[in-house]
């Protein structure tokens, strides 16, 4: 983890629905950083809680969720507990976000341009004109052709592809440091899916915006981020460098993730399978939340839940790699 | 070694009554007052009027127990009323009570069986045009449009007046039926178009499509697969819709074109009683008046908790 | 081993007439509007194969499928199913039969299964619609058997399909697709909507199953390492035509159509082995205004004039069905 100042610090982060059943916890203890420019890529399984997290940066949790516990720092100051007000200010000026559906991203009676200059004058306070101008930019660094002309388009005259290139450049309007992106290619065909994101990749060090990733597809991780982290029924249980959680994963269930994704490369009559499913939230069983599929639990994981610790090149969740375990990964 | 990946108690499916008290809709139900409050009265207006043999205090159309001293007379806490008849009597020395209860049956008759037939025709022509389509489907909208483009008491006094032409010295069950399929006509327009669009979405779902890979035969994907998953919102509806057929049918039976005067409703006894209103003797309408609002608001109130507690955005 | 194919499709097409109504047509002077949603297809499937067709949106793989099992009419070219043609006049008996060798399993798991239906009646209705089996008792015995065969428990069988996750429902599908003991399985896409680790159980029960049973599949994805996984032979679909055709080895080491090679440049580079790939130009074009010639040709880095004009047929190049000019002439 960096000892520089973050530029998002996220600590103990707890996020429960309370239901007349039970109150359920969604998310339990997430910490992790994200250093400026630093591309963090979070991956999971459905249910895992990765949309969550992002929804709680970003001020966007839908009732009855709610942050019941932790901290989200933005540069230093706290924004989980701020009115709404004040958070709308920051989203979008400080924060962007970009949405998994370019369909519903984009108000359908609006030109493009009139939502693109209507976010730049509201954060940048520049002129009309001037916010014309710097539209037109931004259409043109996320890929648009003949953007003067496209500006005054409305968003259903755009392709599916070129509908997310101006959500991209929505948010990205507001010069944000950092980027909430969730699932932003899983609508998209696979060749569009990687021009979007080499775009992304591109624009957002362009830019120096650091971009919290939130995706399935551990293909568009590898494409696109610095790091990553990889979470399982609400908590992080991995989290390192890139190339060292897909390359020497240290966490039982990244090794079953990555090995029943089918390679381009190899042949394999069977998959790799975890057999059994992610655990519904009311549902999780006690010690360690994989210690059910795990293929090498010990008798520690039914006692007790596992903090993050140094595995190899990454930290992980597991009690394989406590120090005291003497158990090497 | 095989451990269950998934451990969950393994416990047989619980019963369907377990389910339901279980379920969201009796907790919405019990978290509601105006719910709770509305079936109560509903309730106890329906076991009035089908067991107003056993609970009311008199039998008001049996000549033998009438005594024409005791007409016109007030409700009991007026002087001059007395306690036997609670709520007054009428110019024939009538129990009111006894014949709102008796009253109320008749309404109440009328209103369910309507509902009922219009739910007929409206679910199955909705069907039958959402999951056809084409001309089929256009033919039935067509009629929906006209159907709509008539007030429905017009429709109703329509069918009545053709009805009583066709058979002048009508049996009373027949009367009675010309008057449930007049009602019947003016509601079931509302099911056709609702069940239609919701038939529309349910026929491209994929377990539509995959029953026809089966080989199942399009009648019975229709009332098989796709008639339990569009009846939600017609069940809400039809609630509704109660309240307006008690409604229409004291409309019409006000105008003197509903039920046969052998077989007094809520309507037939608002209408008599109205002439007695401006000299002074109001409760022979206001009481008959007081119940239709009392039924048709309980039975409105209660659609209303139900269609919210059905709206799954809503929870 | 029979050389006959089990399935053989020839020069099948289908276009959906997507023409305003005729009253705004007229006030608006618009002509008819046409979708060739599939224009021209033909392959065979050998039995106890996997031929996967792959595609981005719009290609008309899906329009395949269904045109397969039947629930759309082809407007042109033949179907046939062990000799049979599908399209051919039978009375109700001998469709039925035919129904009961070919079935289909969708890519959606939450909308495949009736809500109000209990798992039960879901595999069991195959069995009942076809005769197969009368007794109540027995159908419970085969429903069960069926769960067990894909990884579930008989007791879930008095369950409702919310009561499942969405890999647990799309092997319900499965069984209930294996219900009538068919030869060959249409597969849409059916692991699309899956997370990766579910995704994995069902691919290998489908493979087992097939190696238990010597079903075909026809395997309809847009995921490439899938297809790698499941295939024996791939087509790769543009705009409802086939561009080209090969066995799985062949067409994954050896790309010939230039839309192939960009697709496999396309896909994320998962472990990161820093291959050199071409970056991907254009997107898919409107289907309803395809381009004239090779429908490929604006992304195309090889087109000429003649890609511009003349649309290219299938032809066996180097042991390999391609559709492409440059690679007939030699340019690719």
């Amino acid at each position: 983890m960096s000892p520089t100042a973050s530029l998002l610090e996220v600590r103990q982060l707890r996020v429960e629905f309370p239901s007349r059943r039970a109150n359920l916890l969604a998310l339990d203890d997430i910490s992790f950083d994200i250093a400026a420019g630093e591309i963090l890529g979070v991956v999971g399984e459905s249910g895992a809680g990765k949309s969550l997290t992002g929804a709680s940066i970003i001020g966007l949790l839908d009732p009855p969720g709610r942050i019941a516990g932790g901290e989200i720092r933005l540069e230093g100051q706290r924004i989980d507990n701020l009115p709404y007000e004040q958070m709308r200010r920051i989203r979008g000026r400080r924060i962007g976000a970009i949405f998994q559906d370019p369909l519903t991203s984009l108000n359908p009676l609006y030109t493009v341009g009139q939502q693109l200059i209507e976010t730049i004058t509201a954060h940048l306070g520049l002129s009309h004109q001037q916010a014309r101008r710097r539209a037109i930019e931004l259409l043109q660094q996320t890929g648009i052709p003949a953007p003067e002309a496209r500006i005054d388009q409305y968003p259903h005259q755009f392709s599916g592809g070129m509908r997310q290139r101006v959500v991209i450049a929505l948010a990205l309007a507001g010069e944000p440091k950092l980027i909430v992106a969730d699932e932003p290619t899983t609508a998209l065909d696979v060749s569009i899916q990687a021009q979007i994101i080499a775009l992304l990749r591109r624009v957002c060090k362009e830019q120096g915006a650091a971009v919290m990733l939130v995706t399935h597809d551990m293909g568009v991780i590898a494409e696109t981020c610095d790091r990553v982290a990889v979470m399982y029924a609400g908590r992080i249980v991995e989290i390192g460098p890139v190339r060292d959680v897909i390359h020497q994963p240290a966490h039982p269930y990244t090794v079953g993730l990555m090995g029943s994704i089918p390679a381009m490369d190899e042949d394999r009559e069977r998959l790799l399978q975890i057999d059994g499913a992610m655990p519904r939230l009311n549902a999780i069983p006690a010690g360690c939340a994989f210690n059910p599929r795990c293929p090498r639990v010990v008798e520690r994981c039914l006692r007790a839940r596992p903090e993050l610790m140094p595995a190899g090149g990454t930290h992980a969740a597991c009690w394989l790699h406590a120090a005291d375990e003497g158990r090497a990964a | 070694m095989s451990r269950n990946p998934n451990p969950q108690p393994q416990a047989a499916a619980p019963s369907a009554w377990r389910r339901f008290f279980d379920g969201d809709l009796w907790h919405s139900y019990r978290s509601s007052p105006m719910a709770i409050l509305a079936s109560v009265i509903a309730l106890v207006c329906v076991v009035c009027a089908v067991f107003a043999e056993f609970v009311a205090p008199h039998n008001p159309f049996d000549l033998s127990t009438l005594e024409l001293m005791d007409s016109r007379l007030p409700p009991a806490w007026i002087e001059g009323g007395s306690g036997k008849y609670l709520l007054g009597t009428d110019d024939q020395g009538r129990d009111i009570l006894s014949a709102l209860m008796y009253g109320a049956r008749i309404s109440l008759l009328v209103g369910l069986a309507s509902v009922l037939l219009s739910m007929l025709i409206g679910v199955g022509l909705g069907l039958l045009a959402g999951f056809a389509g084409g001309r089929v489907d256009g033919f039935i909208m067509r009629v929906c449009d006209v159907m709509l483009s008539f007030p429905s008491i017009l429709v109703a006094l329509l069918i009545d007046g053709v009805g009583r032409a066709l058979f002048p010295h009508a049996h009373e069950t027949l009367a009675f039926l010309v008057l449930i399929f007049a009602i019947a006509l003016t509601g079931w327009v509302q099911y056709a178009r609702t069940v239609r669009g919701s038939t529309m979405v349910e026929r491209n779902k994929e377990y539509v499509q995959a029953a026809r890979v089966i080989g199942v035969g399009p009648l019975r994907i229709m009332f098989k697969h796709v008639l339990p998953n569009v009846l939600g919102p017609v069940l809400v509806l039809a609630t509704i819709q109660v309240a307006s057929a008690i409604i229409t049918e004291a409309t019409l039976s006000f105008l003197g074109v509903g039920v046969p005067p052998t077989s007094p409703s809520l309507g037939t006894l608002i209408r008599v009683g109205n002439d007695f209103l401006f000299s002074g003797e109001w409760w022979i309408t206001i009481w008959p008046g007081a119940m239709l609002v009392l039924i048709a608001l309980s039975v409105n109130l209660l659609g209303d908790w139900l269609r919210d507690a059905l709206n799954p955005r809503l929870r | 081993m029979s050389t006959k194919p089990l399935l053989e499709v020839k020069d099948l097409a289908k276009t959906f007439d997507v023409s305003a109504p005729w009253l705004n047509r007229v006030v608006e002077r618009k002509g008819r509007q046409f979708v060739h949603a599939v224009d021209g297809l033909s392959f065979s499937i050998a039995k106890g194969k996997t031929l996967a067709l792959v595609g981005e949106s719009g290609c008309g793989k899906s329009t395949v499928a269904r045109l397969l099992v039947g629930l759309y009419e082809p407007t042109r070219g033949s179907v046939s199913f062990d000799g049979v043609d599908t399209a051919a006049k039978m009375d109700a008996a001998q469709r039925l039969a035919l129904r009961r060798r070919m079935q289909m399993i969708f890519q959606d798991p939450y909308a495949s299964l009736n809500p109000r239906w209990k798992v039960q009646d879901i595999v069991a209705e195959p069995l009942r619609e076809h005769g197969l089996v009368r007794d109540v008792s027995e159908l419970r015995e085969r429903v069960a058997e069926l769960l067990r065969s894909v990884g579930l428990a008989a007791v879930d069988s008095e369950k409702f399909p919310h009561q499942f996750s969405g890999g647990q429902r799309q092997r319900i599908s499965i069984a209930r697709a294996l219900a009538t003991q068919p030869e060959f399985l249409v597969c849409d896409e059916p692991t699309s909507a899956l997370d990766v680790s579910v995704q994995a159980q069902v691919l290998n029960i489908m493979k087992d199953l097939q190696r238990q049973r010597g079903l075909t599949y026809l395997f309809i994805s847009h995921n490439l390492a899938v297809v790698r996984h499941v295939s024996d032979q791939v087509g790769v679909m543009y705009l409802g035509r086939l561009v080209e055709l090969a066995d799985k080895v062949e067409l994954f080491a050896r790309p010939r159509h230039p839309y192939t090679r960009m697709l496999l440049d396309a896909i994320p580079d998962i472990h990161m082995s820093g291959r050199a790939r071409t970056p991907v130009r254009g997107e898919v074009p409107n289907p309803l205004n395809p381009p004239s010639g090779c429908s490929f040709h604006p992304r195309c880095p090889l087109a000429n004039e003649r890609c511009r004009q003349e649309r290219p047929t299938l032809t066996l190049f180097q042991g390999v069905q391609v559709a492409c000019h440059a690679v007939q002439e030699g340019r690719a």
